[in-house]
């Protein structure tokens, strides 16, 4: 088990490298170079090249890339082109919006999923099988702006249980945030919800015709006992990878919701940091972003190897 | 007064009759061997004693065990009976096991849901029973998952299972169909062994009559849902009245008219030290991977018009060895060649070589696309032509290739779900057959079907090798088949070649001692009923 971490944790680690390459590249492609944006269209030749220099980007792309990756090694993201001020620090205050609506929103989906998925399966064709069915089926299909729009009418206006948008801060209490982020998440987590409530219950199903469950069920277990304690970990392998997609896309994906209750999340920086052409943003958020995906794809690798013995012996 | 008893047991699945009043009976400490091809209801006797049947069913009749009406019993009444007074094991030791959970626990869950014993004493209780199936702790802890066991491991753990609360009854479904011989002869005398010591009552379910000969004491036997003949093994086998027990018993030992020896003198297949070599995955990230040597050092030579018999259990590289004659692998080393010309894998080989070889697969059902009709599928490997016949020519070829399988050329315009077991392996034939090919590989060609399927199909075969002058390479790991169909057999055993010679005198005078052994754990009605008359 330590081995097959370790084994990962080396994979990993090269991944960050190819990726950061990528990204690197991808951003040098893009047209508009941010020193004559920032300046206008009127500047002055030596201006936009004074401010190169000051940017650092008169130097070769080779060494900037060289620059950025140490940079980030130690912590150091560089400075926003636009605002001046420590891209880590920028990045920071989102991530504190960004990550706990990420987490609230999994484990809301995790918490309707699992029970939803696991009745269904069990109760197969059963009238709550077809309910759960549907509603999924009505979750995947609902934009989730528009529900995000839904539940704001009716709880922030008609019944001003929550406020229609914005973030207090976390210094004016964790119970305070939270109940901010809640519209966000419940919108959030609905669609992965009713994605991993399918997802569980058809894994489930495969795993419920397997020749060893007609084994537990030889060995005297009734149905309900052999899905328990046969079947459901078996049909955690599905359930993990989608769980894995899941909060990678709640982490980078949340713009449009951000954005229909004015959160200031990861999101909402790229999405202002692109017409500015500030790249360095762009750059490092995308790369914090990915390093998120990565470091997920690593928790699920382990927890794989936790749930099925026969991915730890792969050695 | 019998121990186990059914009586006119009625069964179908949603108005389709599956069993029409089976009866039987069984004592303690007997084995009663219950004997059919597949759809003769045999499964789903067992499967009504242990009421777990599929959604749909409806039985009617009388079961007893131990005089108390199982039929009778409400599921919870049945979930404390199954496990702890009925035992069953299943066909397939691969997908028996729950492979996330450990053996030891596995086992100790048997004793654990009847609420028998506390924990500590179920986990002793397992490594009791694992003992008693031959698995012995300081090689099989209770920490091992199923994976890190053989087929054969793995059925023991079954069976211990099933065991583990001494229940009075043990079914066993077909439990040594999936395992070699070696193993299957081991399994047998383990099952033995238990009904003896405990004096359960053992059901024995399988299609095999020399695995029933040898160790059951009555057999039953079925055919559609009915009980054709039962009796005692030995009273059964001397005097068959009913004609389809005469059949069965004729088919299984079938040997086919193999016609004159025609091998020439010119080489066709030629297999020159070949070698295959797999490579594992790499140990660590920037590791040397490593090296399996699936084939080593093999030489043989097929002439033409021979009928080559390769035998070996699985794992031995009979399978490998064929993906690489049919240049489907390259190898690492040696060469073969068909007719002198080197056969390449991928792109290199040569459509006209290809051409003089074709293969039939063990599995009927997998090797047919379902969505395409006959025709397609039986003109199939015609692109293989420098010229490909179109339109009546080319119907003209299939339908040529149909008959000559014993098919009809209406078939053409069927898909092939509408077609049996046995019909589809004729139409795996006729695909092979449509190039005329100088060779055919027949990859455990009969080893799915019914022994008097089987007996239909190794007479076409052998009418068709000396009709159309074929040579046939033939795979299989049942020993029988092999010796009744071809001339010269290899024997193979951990990518090597062990023995070759002339069949007979291979069968009759086996040199090596694997081949021994193979020949010894063959179970064979004739030994077993002759050792009776002794």
């Amino acid at each position: 088990m330590l081995r097959y971490s370790l084994k990962r944790l080396l994979s990993l680690g090269l991944s960050l490298l190819a990726a950061s390459a990528v990204i690197f590249l991808a951003i040098e492609v893009v047209p508009g170079d941010p020193a004559s944006y920032m300046l206008g269209i009127n500047a002055q030749p030596d201006t936009v090249a004074a401010l190169r220099a000051e940017l650092g980007l008169n130097v070769s792309a080779m060494e900037r890339y060289i620059t950025w990756v140490t940079g980030m090694l130690t912590g150091d993201f560089g400075v926003s082109y636009t605002y001046r001020t420590p891209v880590v620090d920028m990045i920071g205050d989102r991530i504190l919006i960004s990550l706990p609506l990420a987490i609230y929103a999994l484990t809301l989906s995790t918490l309707i999923a699992f029970p939803a998925g696991i009745l269904a399966a069990s109760k197969r064709g059963s009238a709550a099988d077809v309910s759960i069915m549907g509603a999924t089926q009505l979750g995947v299909a609902i934009p989730n702006f528009w529900f995000a729009m839904l539940l704001v009418v009716f709880f922030a206006i008609n019944l001003r249980w929550f406020s229609a948008g914005g973030f207090p801060g976390w210094d004016k209490g964790f119970f305070v945030s939270m109940k901010a982020l809640t519209l966000p998440a419940i919108s959030l987590a609905l669609p992965q919800a009713s994605i991993l409530a399918r997802v569980m219950r058809s894994a489930l199903i495969d795993t419920m015709n397997e020749d060893f469950i007609r084994t537990a069920r030889a060995k005297g277990l009734t149905k309900r006992q052999a899905l328990w304690r046969h079947a459901l970990r078996n049909a955690m392998i599905p359930v993990l990878t989608i769980i894995g997609l899941q909060f990678s896309f709640l982490l980078a994906g949340a713009i449009i919701i951000e954005n229909v209750f004015f959160l200031p999340g990861l999101g909402r920086l790229v999405f202002q940091s692109i017409p500015q052409r500030d790249l360095i943003v762009v750059e490092s958020v995308v790369m914090l972003l990915v390093f998120a995906v990565v470091v997920v794809t690593f928790i699920v690798d382990i927890a794989y190897a936790a749930v099925d013995p026969r991915l730890r012996g792969r050695s | 007064m019998s121990f186990l008893q059914i009586e006119n047991l009625n069964m179908s699945i949603y108005g389709i009759p599956i069993l029409k009043d089976v009866s039987l009976s069984a004592v303690k400490g007997q084995i009663i061997g219950v004997i059919g091809e597949s759809g003769s209801g045999k499964s789903m006797t067992a499967y009504s004693v242990m009421n777990l049947l599929p959604t749909g069913a409806k039985v009617s009749g009388k079961i007893a065990l131990d005089g108390q009406d199982l039929l009778a019993k409400s599921e919870a009444q049945m979930c404390a009976i199954r496990g702890s007074d009925i035992g069953m094991i299943f066909q397939e030791p691969m997908t028996a096991l729950n492979p996330v959970k450990t053996i030891g626990a596995q086992v100790a869950e048997t004793v654990l849901i009847h609420g028998n014993a506390e924990r500590s004493e179920a986990t002793a209780i397992a490594r009791d029973t694992l003992n008693r199936v031959g698995l012995p702790a300081d090689q099989f802890p209770l920490t091992r998952y199923p994976h890190e066991l053989s087929g054969g491991q793995r059925q023991r753990v079954v069976i211990a299972m099933a065991i583990a609360l001494r229940p009075k009854l043990l079914i066993a479904d077909e439990p040594t169909t999936a395992l070699d011989v070696t193993t299957q002869a081991q399994i047998l005398d383990l099952l033995k062994t238990l009904v003896a010591e405990d004096g359960m009552c053992l059901m024995l379910i399988t299609h095999d009559l020399g695995v029933v000969a040898e160790v059951a004491d009555h057999i039953v036997i079925m055919k559609g849902g009915e009980v054709v003949e039962s009796g005692e093994t030995h009273a059964l086998f001397r005097n068959m009245q009913h004609p389809y027990t005469k059949a069965l018993f004729a088919a299984s030992s079938h040997v086919p008219d193999k016609g004159a020896e025609r091998a020439s003198k010119t080489p066709l297949l030629e297999v020159r030290n070949a070698i295959r070599d797999y490579i594992l995955p790499r140990k660590s990230v920037f590791g040397k991977p490593q090296k399996f040597r699936a084939v080593s050092d093999v030489s043989f030579t097929l002439h033409d018009g021979e009928n080559l018999g390769l035998v070996g259990e699985s794992g031995c590289g009979k399978s490998t060895l064929t993906r690489a004659i049919l240049g489907l692998e390259a190898l690492q080393g040696g060469e073969i060649r068909i007719h002198g010309v080197p056969v390449e894998a991928g792109t290199h080989m040569p459509r006209d070589l290809r051409r003089k070889m074709q293969v039939v697969f063990q599995d009927p059902y997998g090797s047919f696309n379902p969505r395409h009709k006959v025709a397609r599928l039986v003109a199939e490997p015609l692109h293989l032509l420098e010229s490909e016949p179109k339109g009546s020519e080319r119907a003209k070829a299939v339908v040529d290739a149909l008959i000559s399988v014993g098919m009809q050329a209406s078939d053409v315009d069927k898909y092939i779900h509408e077609f049996s077991g046995g019909q589809r392996q004729r139409i795996a034939i006729a695909r092979a057959l449509i190039l005329r090919p100088d060779l055919i590989i027949l990859d455990e060609a009969v080893s799915a079907l019914d022994v008097s399927i089987r007996a239909q199909i190794l007479d076409l075969l052998a009418d068709l090798s000396s009709r159309l002058n074929l040579s046939y390479l033939f795979i299989s790991h049942d020993l029988s088949v092999v010796r009744s169909v071809t001339d010269r057999v290899m024997v193979m055993k951990a990518g090597k070649i062990v023995e070759y010679g002339e069949t007979e005198d291979v069968f009759t005078n086996p040199q090596h001692d694997y081949t021994k052994t193979l020949i010894a754990a063959a179970p064979s009605l004739q030994d077993a009923l002759e050792k009776e008359n002794i």
